[in-house]
C-alpha cells in the first residue's frame, strides 16, 4: 500500500476546510493517508481527519514542545517525517503555507513539484494545472525519486470516507538554517482568507474610492465572504495589494465570485475564472465581464450592494428567530 | 558587492496562446520581462545605489529572443547580462541547475534577486531550488527589504495581510513581490546606454551543470474553455437582489 503524506493546515485553532479537498484528492483504495500536523494538535482533530479518510496522524513536535513557526524548520520537520515513515508523495494546499513549505521541501529533496494543481493522478504521476494566466490547461507528467504536489484550494470537493485513525507522535530537532523569524505583524484584513473563501466579493474602478469599499466589507461580513479588488483599485491605493485578485495578485476559486464595478480584463479573469458562479454588477452592459459570467446586473453597485446586505441580514435574522422557537 | 538578478522572458499576459503540436504554442507573439522580475531588477539596482561599490548581473535561461528581456534589465540599471541559450522550454529543475552553473562560473554573488513567480508556467519554485543548489538562505514574497552589514532583513507577505519579519545572512536569494517597490521605467538615454552593455551568451549544451534528478514534462496543452452563458437579472433593484440571493443559495450552494 502506497503511503501518501498530506500537509494539514490549521488556522485560528481550526482545521482549514480546504484540507478535506486535498485529502479527497489523495484517497485511493491502494493508498494509506498520513496527515502531518505541525501545530501540536493531532488529538484535537482526530475525528475530523478520520471522517475524511486519514489513517495515520503524525503529530510533529520538537523535543521542547511545539515546533515554533520557521519556514526552514517546518520544512525540515516534514522531510524528516517523510523519511522516517517511508513516504515519498506529499500533497498540500497552494496557500500561503504551501507556497512557503512545498518548494523548500522539493528543492531539498530534488523532487519534482507542481503547484496549483486542479487535477492529480498519483499513480500515473500526471497532474493538471492552469498556465499562462489561466489561458491554457496543461497536463504534466512528473518523474523523480519523490513527488510533491500543491493543490489549488477548493479545486476538489471534499467527500467523507470515515475510517479509524491512529495518532503517532513524532519528535524532531528544530533546524532553522540561517533563517530567523523575528516577528509576525498581523494584517488589517479580518478572518476569512481570500484564496480560500467560499464567497469573494470584489470591487474595481467603479468603487471610486477607498471609503466605498466599506459597502463591500459590510456585505462580506453578513455573507461570510472575503473582499477582493481589481488591479485598478489596488494601484489607486484604495485597498492594499494583498487584496488584489488577478494575474499579479491572488488566484481565487470560490463557489461564488461577485464582481462589483469591475470591467473584467484578461488579467483579472486569470485570478478568478475557475470560480463556481461568477456574478457581475456593472453599470456598463458592454463591460467584458458581462460576456463571461453566469449572471449580471446592469445597475449601480451603490444601489445594489446595500440592498443585498440588507436582504441577507433579514434572512439570517429570520433563521435566528426560527432557531429560537 | 556582487548582485545577480534572474529574469525570465515570458509571453505578454494579454497575448493569445495558440496551441500547436499538442504541447507547444505559437511563440510569434509579444514576449516581455516577467512582471515580478521587474521588481527584482529594481531591488538589485537600489542595493547597488546603497552600497556604491557593486555590480548587477542579469541572468536568464531562454531562447535567443530573451536577449530583449536582458536588454530591458540593462536599461533599468543592470551592468551586464548572461543568457543561457536553449531552444527547449526548460522546467524549474533544469532552469535552477543551469542558473547555478552559470552563476558559479561567473563568481558567486552576495545576493540574488528574482520575481516570486513567473506568469507563464506559474511554477512558484525556481528561486527555492536555486537557493538550495547554491546553499543559500531564501525568502520569497518579499515586500520590504533592507541590507545592513552582512545581514538582510525582509518582510514577507503572509495570509490575510499579515507580514513575517525575517532576518538572514548573506549570501541569500530574495523572491520579490509586487509590493516591494515601483520599478522606474528607463529613459531613452538609459535604453541607448544599455545597447552598449555586455550580454554574454552561453549555450546550455556547453554549460557544465549538475544532472537533473527529476523532471516535469508538458504532455498536453489545452485552451481553457470558457463555457459560461451569461444571463441578465432584470427588474427593480429589490427584486433583482431577491433573485440573486435565490441563485446564491440554490446554484452557488452558499449562504
Amino acid at each position: 500500500m502506497e503511503k501518501i503524506g498530506i500537509l494539514i493546515e490549521i488556522k485560528e485553532g481550526e482545521l482549514k476546510k480546504t484540507n478535506f479537498g486535498v485529502i479527497t484528492a489523495a484517497r485511493d483504495d491502494s493508498h494509506e493517508i498520513y496527515a502531518f500536523l505541525l501545530d501540536g494538535c493531532g488529538v484535537e482533530f482526530k475525528s475530523q481527519l478520520a471522517y475524511y479518510g486519514v489513517q495515520k496522524i503524525i503529530d510533529i513536535s520538537s523535543t521542547d514542545g511545539p515546533l515554533v513557526w520557521n519556514p526552514v524548520s517546518w520544512s525540515m520537520a516534514i522531510i524528516h517525517a517523510m523519511d522516517h515513515f517511508g513516504i515519498n508523495t506529499l500533497l498540500g494546499l497552494t496557500s500561503f503555507l504551501g507556497k512557503e513549505l512545498l518548494p523548500r521541501i522539493a528543492a531539498y529533496l530534488d523532487a519534482p513539484l507542481v503547484m496549483d494543481c486542479t487535477g492529480v493522478h498519483l499513480t500515473q504521476h500526471t497532474v493538471n494545472k492552469s498556465q499562462f494566466s489561466g489561458k491554457t490547461i496543461a497536463t504534466l507528467n512528473v518523474s523523480g525519486g519523490s513527488y510533491i504536489y500543491g493543490i489549488r484550494p477548493n479545486a476538489f470537493e471534499e467527500k467523507p470516507a470515515p475510517c479509524e485513525a491512529e495518532i503517532i507522535p513524532f519528535q524532531t530537532e528544530p533546524e532553522n538554517g540561517d533563517l530567523i523569524v523575528k516577528e509576525i505583524k498581523q494584517g488589517a484584513s479580518s478572518g476569512i482568507d481570500l484564496s480560500e473563501a467560499d464567497i469573494v466579493i470584489s470591487g474595481g474602478r467603479g468603487m471610486k474610492n477607498s471609503e466605498n469599499f466599506r459597502l463591500l466589507f459590510e456585505c462580506a461580513d453578513v455573507m461570510g465572504a472575503a473582499v477582493g479588488a481589481s488591479r485598478v483599485a489596488v494601484d489607486a491605493k484604495w485597498v492594499p495589494y494583498s487584496m488584489q485578485v488577478g494575474q499579479t495578485g491572488v488566484t481565487v476559486s470560490p463557489k461564488v465570485y461577485i464582481a462589483c464595478g469591475i470591467s473584467g480584463s484578461v488579467q483579472h479573469f486569470a485570478g478568478m475564472k475557475t470560480s463556481g458562479l461568477i456574478v457581475a454588477v456593472n453599470t456598463d452592459p458592454e463591460a467584458n465581464i458581462t460576456k463571461n459570467c453566469d449572471y449580471y446586473i446592469v445597475s449601480d453597485l451603490f444601489e445594489i450592494i446595500p440592498i443585498l446586505t440588507k436582504q441577507i441580514k433579514e434572512i439570517i435574522g429570520e433563521d435566528h428567530l426560527t432557531g429560537a422557537k | 558587492m556582487k548582485i545577480c538578478v534572474c529574469v525570465k522572458h515570458v509571453p505578454d499576459s494579454a497575448a493569445n496562446i495558440a496551441i500547436k503540436e499538442k504541447n507547444q504554442f505559437d511563440e510569434s507573439i509579444t514576449f516581455i520581462m516577467n512582471p515580478y522580475d521587474e521588481h527584482a531588477v529594481e531591488a538589485a539596482v537600489r542595493v547597488k545605489k546603497q552600497v556604491g561599490d557593486a555590480e548587477v548581473i542579469a541572468v536568464s535561461v531562454g531562447k535567443e529572443d530573451a536577449v530583449k528581456t536582458l536588454r530591458s534589465a540593462l536599461s533599468m540599471g543592470a551592468d551586464r547580462a548572461i543568457l543561457i541559450k536553449t531552444n527547449i522550454r526548460p522546467d524549474s529543475v533544469i532552469t535552477s541547475k543551469a542558473l547555478k552553473g552559470a552563476i558559479e562560473q561567473d563568481g558567486k554573488p552576495d545576493i540574488i534577486f528574482t520575481g516570486k513567480e513567473s506568469i507563464d508556467n506559474e511554477g512558484l519554485q525556481t528561486m527555492y531550488r536555486l537557493a538550495a543548489a547554491l546553499d543559500m538562505s531564501a525568502a520569497s514574497n518579499v515586500m520590504a527589504f533592507s541590507l545592513e552589514q552582512e545581514r538582510v532583513l525582509v518582510e514577507c507577505e503572509m495570509e490575510a495581510g499579515a507580514r513575517g519579519v525575517m532576518d538572514m545572512p548573506l549570501p541569500c536569494v530574495i523572491g520579490t513581490s509586487k509590493a516591494l517597490n515601483k520599478p522606474s521605467y528607463p529613459t531613452l538615454p538609459d535604453i541607448m546606454r544599455a545597447k552598449k552593455k555586455e550580454v554574454k551568451i552561453i549555450d546550455l549544451e556547453n554549460l557544465v551543470f549538475e544532472k537533473p534528478m527529476s523532471r516535469v514534462e508538458i504532455l498536453e496543452l489545452k485552451p481553457a474553455i470558457e463555457k459560461r452563458s451569461p444571463k441578465e437579472l432584470k427588474g427593480r433593484p429589490e427584486d433583482v437582489v431577491t433573485q440573486l440571493i435565490h441563485i446564491l443559495c440554490e446554484e452557488g450552494k452558499v449562504l
